[in-house]
């Protein structure tokens, strides 16, 4: 009791300022063990404490509090004490204490999916991601969670928020791999399969010893997600994955190279008697709607083909060439083409004939001008950021050290030393 | 001797205007008739001849009399050589069918067989004198003599070792060219052209100057090699090369009518306009070999004034005769395909608006093959137009550059970010990975 109550008034005096907390912070980690059994204590004293001012001590106490098992009954009370603390606490606290922030958010998440209403919890992630992120590079362990429980709650705006920032700092692989792909996942579910082909080429590509499950499953929708997209498929993984992946992802994804190379021959009948066939596998991977819209962007693809190389087409024509049903279908196709801005043409029903147009952009507007701006800006950013990577890699005493061991010992070529002499074995 | 009054007959062929007695055997040999094959294999001499005959004899189709004609010119020709295995070849392909006279001569087989070996034999035993007596000339000779004995019995690859082997005894650069058009000779009986290639390049390196007629052997060689390997322009230019005193010297290998039909062929499918107007047709040496075959000569010219229609057909005309030929049968689909092509393209070139039913009635084929066959052309990006299939006009299409450059700029700006924010990332995955390792080691 009365260490509770001691507690309780460190925590409400030295809440205040920096220095007072970094003292608070130190006199918590010492309490965190005895505080560890007392159930019901530490619910009335969370009630004397406002997580808004107080968040360092709420932190613990909650966590302390959320530790052990909780029967059916008190998950939903206590998530909602999570939640709302989560919601109301200071940024500014939690990070001096981030690890047990993250973990509490972990355990939230998991009550909130044995609730089975991954809905609640998604508002209070999203802040909760926020806090926790030092600066808009950094990748956190929330964010997989995150975007876990938009993708259960199938809450995608959400999720895409957190995916509009520009990761470049990652602490834990697994964390990214698990975050590009849900994210993937996110995009797919809304569309916007140009960002979904990156996230999921990030996964693909990255560098790994070993072939992990995340990986494999990413390069499948990628696969589909790029054909889609661009209607693009090569039997060859980019050069910069990794070697493991190059070696044995292959193996494991044999129905997917064969839609991509159906999708290349640009058969639909092929193309359809392939997913037939390969359908169990697809639904196994739970890929098989993903499947479907790959298929029905061939039709496009071989629409988009057409325009090429005619000025008018009947769309009898064109249901022959595309091999469509009859010419209702072709004008459906069209029509939407048309609709969703991937083509330029006009349909003249009297005649059955489609006219298709160049494209209206003259690039002469003033809004292109702030396009391209905007892309020249990008990019000097981004080149002063590669730049300065490189200048700090080059300071790195980890890595001078490895540069200096593999330096052959009699390399007279050289005028000079990239690595200072004091580096070598 | 035989070559002047060959090429006297010729001209006489140029200055009477009709059909006579005397100048109906001196038709061009290569025309849109069904092949005369005695004056065709009056081309050759040799082995080629035989070759030739029996080529002709499997690929002339159901045509039995020009099957059982040719194989009993074979018949003919192998009996004055000393090849049997080819004797037993043509007589199983006759299989009895020209009667008595052409049927097997097992006595004959025998004989020229104990003949062979004799030879051999006798060969061997001078051989190897002159190795002992280690002269240099004369162990040449006794190889080249080996080498022209196998040839003889048929026996190519023993035939191209001897000849080979002649090469460590050669002294003056007179005898590396006489290895060189050996080796070559037998290389192009055997089929394999890379061969002919370097030792058309070895004889080429001699520091003398060649004879004409040795250079010009040595450009056929090597245009033949060309047009094995589809290097089609290559060979156009090597056989346009060769001079008209080549005659028939080389008619072991090849006839001057075949230099000229591979020559303009080759250089129709492969040439541009400029350099078909400056090498074949202001050629004036090649315009010799072109007489030869007036059919290919008036082809030639048709194409460069546009008369496609007349092209086409002399074309068509002479395809059944091209496919018996032993060099230009599997290519003579591909030269034609691409003739073809040259000329849709040329046609198309000068115009903004093309109809397509006129353009159809000039290349002798119905508006939707056209239209088939110019939407392969769009796709392969040989003519930038695009069709109105309503009206069946073909308009030329000019694509706006300035357009294309703003969306490449924007495109590639798009990713180049992209690919700089994944290696940024792949960096720092690998970055942590190595502090990860170097933390646990320490």
């Amino acid at each position: 009791m009365n260490s509770a109550e001691s507690l309780i008034k460190s925590i409400q005096g030295l809440s205040a300022s920096p220095g007072d907390l970094s003292a608070l912070h130190g006199i918590l980690k010492k309490a965190e063990d005895s505080l560890r059994n007392n159930w019901d204590v530490q619910l009335a004293t969370l009630e004397e404490l406002d997580p808004s001012i107080h968040s360092l001590g709420y932190l613990y106490l909650l966590e302390g509090l959320t530790r052990g098992s909780v029967s059916k009954g008190k998950t939903s009370g206590v998530v909602l004490l999570m939640a709302r603390f989560i919601n109301r606490c200071d940024a500014g606290q939690i990070r001096l204490a981030s690890e047990k922030f993250v973990t509490l958010c972990k355990r939230f998440k998991d009550r909130v999916l044995e609730l089975e209403d991954p809905l609640r919890g998604v508002a209070p992630l999203v802040s909760a991601v926020r806090k926790v992120q030092v600066s808009a590079k950094c990748l956190t362990a929330l964010h997989p969670d995150c975007l876990q429980l938009c993708l259960e709650a199938k809450c995608y705006k959400a999720g895409f928020s957190i995916l509009s920032d520009d990761i470049l700092e990652v602490d834990q692989p697994r964390d990214f791999y698990l975050y590009c792909y849900y994210g993937g996942m996110i995009c797919i579910g809304l569309k916007r399969f140009q960002k979904a082909s990156e996230l999921l080429y990030n996964v693909v590509t990255a560098p790994m010893y070993q072939l992990n499950a995340i990986a494999l499953e990413a390069y499948k929708k990628y696969i589909l997600v790029n054909l889609i997209h661009s209607g693009q498929f090569s039997n060859s993984l980019p050069k910069c994955a990794s070697t493991a992946a190059q070696r044995h992802l292959k193996s494991w994804c044999i129905p997917y190279y064969e839609v991509g190379n159906r999708y290349n021959d640009g058969k639909i009948s092929e193309l359809e008697a392939v997913v037939v066939a390969h359908s169990s596998d697809f639904e196994k991977d739970n890929n098989l709607g993903l499947v479907k819209q790959a298929v029905a962007s061939l039709y496009k693809r071989n629409i988009l083909r057409l325009t090429q190389k005619y000025l008018t087409l009947s769309l009898q024509d064109i249901a022959n060439m595309v091999q469509l049903a009859n010419a209702k279908e072709a004008e459906t196709h069209v029509l939407q083409m048309i609709q969703d801005g991937q083509i330029h043409a006009l349909i003249n029903q009297k005649d059955g004939m489609v006219r298709f147009l160049e494209e209206p952009e003259q690039y002469k507007t003033s809004e292109m001008i702030e396009v391209m701006d905007s892309v020249i800006q990008r990019t000097i950013g981004l080149s002063k950021n590669l730049i300065a990577m490189d200048e700090s890699l080059s300071c790195d005493p980890l890595y001078l050290g490895k540069v200096g061991r593999e330096r052959q010992k009699f390399d007279f070529g050289d005028d000079f030393d990239t690595v200072p002499e004091k580096f070598s074995m | 001797m035989e070559r002047d009054e060959e090429s006297s007959g010729l001209m006489m062929e140029m200055c009477t205007n009709g059909g006579g007695e005397e100048t109906s055997n001196r038709r061009p040999i290569i025309s849109g008739e069904p092949l005369d094959i005695e004056a065709y294999a009056s081309l050759y001499k040799g082995r080629t001849k035989i070759m030739r005959l029996l080529f002709i004899a499997s690929h002339c189709g159901g045509n039995q009399t020009m099957q059982l004609e040719a194989l009993r010119m074979a018949y003919d020709e192998i009996k004055k050589g000393e090849n049997t295995q080819l004797f037993r070849d043509v007589v199983n392909r006759i299989n009895g069918r020209l009667g008595d006279k052409y049927k097997m001569d097992s006595a004959w087989c025998e004989s020229v067989d104990r003949r062979a070996e004799q030879k051999k034999g006798r060969l061997e035993n001078e051989l190897s004198s002159y190795r002992t007596n280690l002269i240099k000339e004369s162990i040449r000779m006794g190889h080249n003599d080996f080498g022209d004995f196998y040839y003889a019995c048929g026996l190519l690859s023993d035939a191209f070792k001897n000849y080979v082997r002649t090469r460590d005894y050669c002294t003056t650069a007179k005898h590396i060219i006489h290895m060189c058009m050996n080796a070559i000779l037998v290389s192009i009986e055997m089929g394999q052209f890379t061969h002919v290639s370097s030792y058309v390049n070895k004889a080429e390196q001699n520091p003398e100057t060649l004879d004409p007629i040795v250079a010009a052997k040595l450009r056929c060689a090597s245009g033949l090699a060309h047009l094995e390997l589809k290097k089609y322009k290559l060979a156009a230019r090597k056989f346009l090369d060769v001079s008209p005193e080549l005659g028939n010297s080389y008619n072991e290998v090849i006839a001057p009518q075949d230099v000229a039909t591979y020559g303009g062929l080759c250089a129709l499918a492969s040439f541009d306009r400029s350099e078909l107007k400056a090498k074949v047709i202001d050629n004036i040496n090649f315009r010799d070999f072109l007489e030869l075959v007036p059919e290919v000569r008036e082809l030639i010219n048709d194409f460069y004034s546009s008369r496609y229609a007349s092209c086409l057909e002399y074309l068509g005309s002479l395809r059944a005769n091209l496919l018996l030929d032993i060099h230009l049968h599997d290519h003579v689909d591909t030269l034609y395909d691409q003739i073809r092509k040259k000329a849709l393209i040329q046609y198309t070139l000068p115009f903004v608006s093309v109809d397509l039913s006129r353009m159809a009635d000039a290349f002798k084929t119905s508006v939707s093959g056209l239209e088939k066959e110019l939407e392969a052309l769009i796709t392969d990006n040989q003519i930038q137009a695009r069709i109105d299939s309503h009206n069946k006009i073909l308009y030329a299409r000019h694509a706006d550059q300035r357009n294309a450059t703003f969306q490449k700029v924007l495109q590639m700006g798009n990713e180049f970010d992209r690919d700089v924010r994944s290696m940024m990332l792949r960096a720092n995955l690998l970055k942590h990975e190595y502090h990860a390792r170097a933390g646990r080691n320490h």
